[in-house]
């Protein structure tokens, strides 16, 4: 066995690898959503089976699970074409092999060791624009992954360490925006060589032998740690359910379901009673349920390390063509939906048994809003799209994290002043909103209102979300938050969405506004055991109305006191 | 500095936590002495001029008093600002609760934030102007003064105007500030584009609302300070240190306190890249190991590293330039345990100082580093430094490592401390690699500079972990930072926002503009009644490809012709290529913001006055010796007195050199040489 002190070492020296990839491609890329908002990862996987081994700290969460499967999806097709051979990069973006969506591209690099594979190296970003019906490629109306942008097996882009331009030159030409790709690209290639050079050095301080045995200890060791957590647990099985809106084509209520089995130091989590396939993009692959679920166990698990040792005492039951797990070419692009709902059920299923390791549910809805159109004297295309924010669930120390990000990101908001020194629009609002967090013992924290107006003739929009018809869940007796709400101006009037937070081709006149009002997190714990003065301070900050305060929690101000 | 010659000494003061080190620097004699006392809290001001009356009775006699302060730093910490208001734009008055959307930690979602300016105090007034600078909605003068009575009657100390898009123009703003100035009571009135003209509503507001609502705190404070000298007789300058490691001057500082949020730590590196370049040594990583923290710090071709922006705890965001101090959870405080996977584990958990380790015997039953530190016999357990416990528990912390590490993995106590160590310094290796490799250097030309009580145990592991070149152990390194006040320079920074393509700017003008906001500048530095030895200026652009948001730092040079666009061209090719490999061909170029340094040169203080005057030799300072524990089994190491090891003197690991305020651990494999300034040089022996 390899000694314990030089294992903790080599940890630390592996992990820190990851970390330098991912700092390196934020540093460089193109695109907001890789630079601003951290929505790519890097990591180390193994030679023969594509396991997660190490991955990076900073990258998205949800990637943590998912590579996995990217990996693998590798090593199957490269087996068809004589196996692996040194300077080899893969690339692609198919979903249903490598998880996630069509705009998730994934580099994969066999590092070579004395003519065989010692590991892979892998880099995954969200590129802007892949394509599709829609500009970033979230069409809430794609009823197949064709309309939601190009789809790419796994292709070489290095041979051997030679560039195959021609790749470069299709994937360009599937863009909107080519110069964004081509640097994007660039940043997770210098990524990689990174990665290669740093594992060179840590081999030759340490020798390959040594390394090989601490990274098989360190997946025996994250399954030790899972199972303890497991252990702790009360037995038995417990249910929760939850819903998404609608699938952005047929209006009617999408249900993931989860029955939670604890036996002894193993987890069965089975989805077997969530809906089938649906028509529009909410659908997610086997490999992003799976993911999601190692998301909200490190959420509650803190300490189990980003290995796949951590999934190896728990069970998954997935059923075939289900909504968690479909094949090509049902539509994926909004699978960022899919999991936050999943997510919540996870976290819900826990409070049942664990209160004390639980949380309200948080916002629950990425909200991608995009705003696309021609400006100036020669008509140059522009593209805003951008995530918003939402609050986080109470918890048992306290109340929710007002204007938060998304359990599966670490994404950082663009701020509003670079957003409307690249676009022609213009923001009138940017606070949080009133009455959104969910009452609780611990309060859910609260959402936010954005609004913004069109400086240009004219504009399309698209708006991708939810949690419009199921607000977000309290716990363990809290209240629920806010729901989503998106309005916008026509010369008509104020409209809503008809499928409440999904919906294209909304034509926007200079002038008129948009509006989008998040929701806020669960509440946790019976709102009739919250401290009074936190409720008079809520109302006095205006984060909760008057009304709210008497509704919820059976408040009266000392004002009306008097009168 | 100073023609008089009856103002001979020039002091700097550094008032931490626990302690208030003075440094008095004789210009005459060219002599140095130092002391330590306590802080006094609540007015720091008291123990300040207490210190100093030590060693200088006649205050009359001092030129300059230096100042690194933690007043502001601990304000933040512990939210113990003036109650402020924000004046905002309509629709804007969350920014700054709102942050950029981010949450505390990546796993796990219970973290809270609390604002320093509460909702309540944070008001709005009609106006609004484009991210062109076109003034849409032009502010009205009655309804900002009814909104500062408002805050006033409130009760609020200060206030802090931000208009968005002020760095695009600021017309509103300064309207506004001026209206609120006028009924304002005190001065404690801040305008968000004159703390940080630059894009990026968060990080602006943050700034500048932590400038305000310190303003009161910090500048009470140095008036109470220029109080008490002035009435002990001091008729000198006071000079504050910032946090890009220049001073400013006392009435800057004022104005401008939230400069001063890093200003002892960044005291610390000015005297390590002093000391160090005194040395003949050009890189090297400081390492300041305090009870819960190992912060380090690089220099490099004689320059430290400064970072555009720092958070000083979860959303307190600084957006100025500030020493680049990369901090991690190791310090002789850490605890160490087996996690539940069967791996061992030290910090970022820590027991402090209060309980602090297990042989403190206050309370704590969980191993930290320094009993690992205790049990191998690298501190000294009958005479701790500091002076605050008679002896340590050494039993106990053997105790405390046999139950929670040695028992658990099956191997000996001592190998048990030696692996907790181990464990410790790979995490401060690895701090030191994230700094150097990351960017480029390569350790083997770097030495590492311990400052801080506990740091100089551990720089011998240090070079042999990260293969570092050696170690440089100042002097005195638990009285750096006072030092490092007295040799800093003055230094001012200055950012302004341009947004535009390369193509379509007049580049002629913007260098024009550069140079005359450098001049305006440089007035600062006239105005402070300090004498340079010359001025310096640093020009820099932040420029990024269309399409990118992250700037890459490109260094110009504006010729006496002009500058040219294919000059600024060139210059950020030539950074680009050097940070990332590869450029981007066809793709546009935007310059997104300029950066002005105007740097006054203080005179060079005499490195040489640290040399030790003794007339023993290496053996005469032999103390005697302690059984101490490295790679797997007990030595016998030789242990001396510091500060008597005449220059030259080599001692050869395992060795352990004591002084007051520090222990200095040689490895076995390692020598120690004093240099010609009192500094031990830890590098290998000969093979």
């Amino acid at each position: 066995m390899i000694d314990p002190v030089l294992l903790a070492i080599l940890k630390g020296r592996l992990e820190q690898i990851a970390d330098e990839m991912d700092a390196t491609l934020f540093r460089s890329a193109f695109n907001p959503i890789i630079a601003e908002a951290h929505d790519a990862s890097h990591g180390i996987y193994d030679a023969v089976t594509g396991d997660t081994l190490v991955q990076g700290k900073s990258g998205l969460p949800i990637f943590v699970g998912v590579m996995a499967f990217a990996v693998k999806a590798v090593i199957e097709k490269s087996a068809k074409s004589g196996g692996p051979k040194d300077g080899d990069v893969w690339i692609f973006n198919d979903p249903y092999a490598g998880g996630t969506h069509l705009s998730d591209f994934r580099l994969v690099r066999p590092l070579f060791r004395d003519g065989k594979v010692f590991c892979y190296l892998a880099s995954v970003g969200h590129w802007h624009d892949v394509g599709g019906n829609v500009p970033g490629n979230y069409n809430p109306v794609a009823t197949e992954s064709f309309q939601e942008g190009m789809l790419i097996p796994p292709v070489k882009l290095y041979d051997r360490g030679e560039l195959r331009q021609d790749v470069i030159d299709i994937l360009s030409s599937n863009s909107r925006l080519p110069n964004s790709l081509f640097g994007d690209l660039n940043g997770q290639i210098n990524a990689l060589d990174l990665g290669v050079k740093r594992m060179e050095e840590l081999l030759a301080d340490y020798g390959d032998g040594t390394v090989e045995a601490a990274l098989g200890e360190l997946k025996a060791r994250a399954a030790q740690l899972m199972r303890a957590e497991i252990k702790a647990l009360p037995q038995g099985t417990v249910s929760a359910e939850d819903f998404l809106d609608n699938d952005g084509i047929v209006d009617e209520p999408l249900r993931i379901a989860l029955d939670l089995k604890i036996e002894g130091e193993r987890m069965v989590m089975d989805f077997s009673r969530s809906s089938p396939a649906c028509a529009g993009p909410v659908n997610i692959s086997r490999a992003t349920t799976i993911a999601a679920c190692y998301v909200a166990l490190k959420h509650i698990f803190g300490d189990v390390p980003a290995n796949a040792g951590v999934l190896e005492p728990v069970e998954f039951v997935i059923p075939e063509d289900s909504l968690l797990s479909v094949r090509a070419p049902k539509p994926v692009g909004g699978y960022t939906e899919t999991i936050l709902r999943l997510i919540d059920v996870v976290f819900q299923a826990i409070a049942t048994i664990a209160p004390e390791r639980s949380n309200g549910c948080a916002y629950g809805t990425i909200n991608a809003l995009s705003l696309a159109g021609y400006r100036g004297p020669d008509k140059k295309r522009w593209v805003m799209f951008s995530f918003f924010g939402g609050g986080h669930g109470g918890h048992p120390e306290g109340d929710g994290l007002n204007h938060g990000n998304a359990p599966i990101s670490t994404a950082t908001i663009p701020p509003l002043e670079i957003l409307e020194a690249a676009y022609p629009v213009m923001f009138t609002q940017w606070g949080l909103r009133q009455d959104s967090g969910g009452a609780g013992k611990s309060r859910g924290g609260l959402g936010a209102v954005y609004e913004l107006e069109l400086l240009e003739e004219e504009a399309d929009v698209f708006l991708f979300g939810e949690r419009g018809r199921f607000a977000p869940k309290g716990v363990v007796g809290g209240g629920d938050a806010a729901l989503n709400r998106f309005s916008y101006e026509q010369t008509d009037g104020e409209k809503t969405p008809p499928m409440a937070s999904k919906m294209v081709g909304i034509k926007l006149k200079r002038g008129q506004k948009v509006r989008l009002e998040t929701p806020g997190g669960g509440g946790y714990g019976d709102p009739a055991e919250r401290d009074r003065a936190a409720i008079e301070r809520d109302v006095a900050l205006g984060f909760v109305s008057e009304e709210a305060a008497e509704r919820d929690y059976g408040f009266q101000s000392n004002k009306k006191d008097a009168a | 500095m100073g023609g008089m010659s009856s103002k001979r000494y020039v002091i700097g003061v550094d008032v931490g936590g626990t302690f208030t080190d003075i440094f008095v620097y004789d210009q005459i004699a060219h002599t140095v002495q130092t002391t330590k006392i306590p802080s006094t809290r609540g007015d720091q001001s008291r123990g300040f001029a207490e210190g100093i009356a030590r060693i200088v009775p006649d205050f009359s006699e001092i030129a300059t008093v230096v100042h690194g302060t933690t007043v502001g730093t601990n304000a933040l910490l512990e939210r113990k600002g003036a109650r402020t208001g924000i004046i905002t734009t309509r629709g804007f008055r969350d920014i700054l609760e709102m942050r950029r959307r981010d949450r505390p930690t990546t796993w796990g979602l219970w973290g809270q934030y609390q604002p320093v300016i509460s909702r309540e105090d944070r008001v709005e007034v009609s106006e609004r102007v484009l991210a062109d600078g076109t003034v849409r909605e032009a502010v009205n003068d009655d309804e900002v003064r009814q909104q500062a009575e408002a805050l006033k009657a409130a009760g609020c100390e200060a206030v802090c105007v931000f208009f968005v898009n002020g760095y695009a123009n600021d017309a509103n703003e300064r309207q506004a500030v001026e209206t609120v100035r006028a009924v304002w009571p005190n001065g404690y009135v801040t305008a968000a584009t004159e703390i940080v003209p630059e894009i990026r509503e968060f990080e602006r507001l943050s700034t500048a609302a932590l400038n305000a609502y310190l303003q009161p705190v910090v500048s009470s404070y140095l008036d109470r300070l220029e109080k008490t000298l002035k009435e002990r007789g001091f008729a000198g300058d006071i000079l504050i240190v910032q946090s890009n490691g220049g001073v400013m001057a006392i009435d800057t500082a004022k104005r401008f306190p939230v400069r001063t949020a890093l200003s002892g730590p960044a005291a610390g590196v000015m005297a390590a890249q002093a000391i160090a370049q005194a040395a003949g040594f050009a890189n090297v990583i400081t390492c300041d190991m305090g009870g819960t923290s190992f912060d380090v710090s690089l220099v490099a071709a004689g320059e430290s590293a400064l970072s555009a922006q720092t958070s000083i705890d979860f959303g307190l965001v600084v957006r100025t330039p500030m020493i680049e101090i990369s901090t991690i959870g190791a310090g002789g405080g850490s605890i160490a345990g087996i996690d539940n996977g069967g791996i061992l584990q030290v910090g970022p958990e820590s027991a402090g100082s209060d309980p602090g380790p297990v042989c403190y015997g206050l309370g704590n039953d969980r191993p930290t580093v320094t009993d690992a530190n205790v049990v191998l016999g690298r501190i000294n357990a009958e005479r701790p430094i500091g002076g605050k416990l008679a002896r340590l528990d050494v039993e106990a912390s053997r105790r405390a490592i046999a139950t929670h590490v040695a028992d658990p993995l099956r191997i000996t106590v001592e190998d048990a401390a030696e692996a907790i160590l181990k464990i410790a310094n790979a995490k401060m290796a690895g701090a030191i690699r994230l700094v150097s490799i990351e960017r480029g250097h390569d350790p083997a030309e770097f030495s590492a500079m311990p400052f801080g009580g506990g740091g100089s145990l551990h720089t011998g592991a240090l070079i042999k972990e990260v293969g570092l070149k050696s170690a440089l152990v100042p002097r005195f390194p638990g009285v750096t930072s006072a030092l490092g006040c007295v040799v800093a320079d003055m230094r001012h920074d200055r950012v302004q926002t341009v947004n535009r393509l390369l193509d379509g700017l007049d580049a002629g003008a913007l260098g024009e503009e550069m140079v005359r906001v450098a001049d305006e500048t440089a007035l600062l530095l006239d105005q402070a009644g300090v004498a340079f030895e010359r001025v310096d200026r640093i020009y820099e652009l932040d420029m990024l490809y269309l399409g990118q948001t992250h700037t890459v730092s490109v260094p110009l040079d504006i010729p006496v012709a002009g500058l040219t666009g294919d000059g600024v061209r060139t210059a950020f090719e030539d950074a680009y290529r050097t940070t990332f490999g590869r450029l981007l061909d066809g793709i546009p170029m935007r310059v997104m913001n300029y950066r002005i340094a105007v740097i006054g040169r203080r005179p060079a203080f005499d490195m040489g006055a640290f040399a030790p005057v003794t007339d023993r030799t290496a053996e005469q300072c032999r103390t005697g010796s302690r059984h101490i524990y490295a790679d797997g089994a007990w030595h016998d190491a030789v242990l001396y007195d510091r500060h008597a090891l005449p220059v030259g003197a080599r001692v050869e690991g395992p060795a352990i050199l004591e002084q007051a305020d520090t222990t200095i651990f040689i490895d076995p494999g390692l020598k120690g040489t004093v240099d010609a300034f009192g500094n031990v040089v830890i590098d290998r022996m000969a093979g």
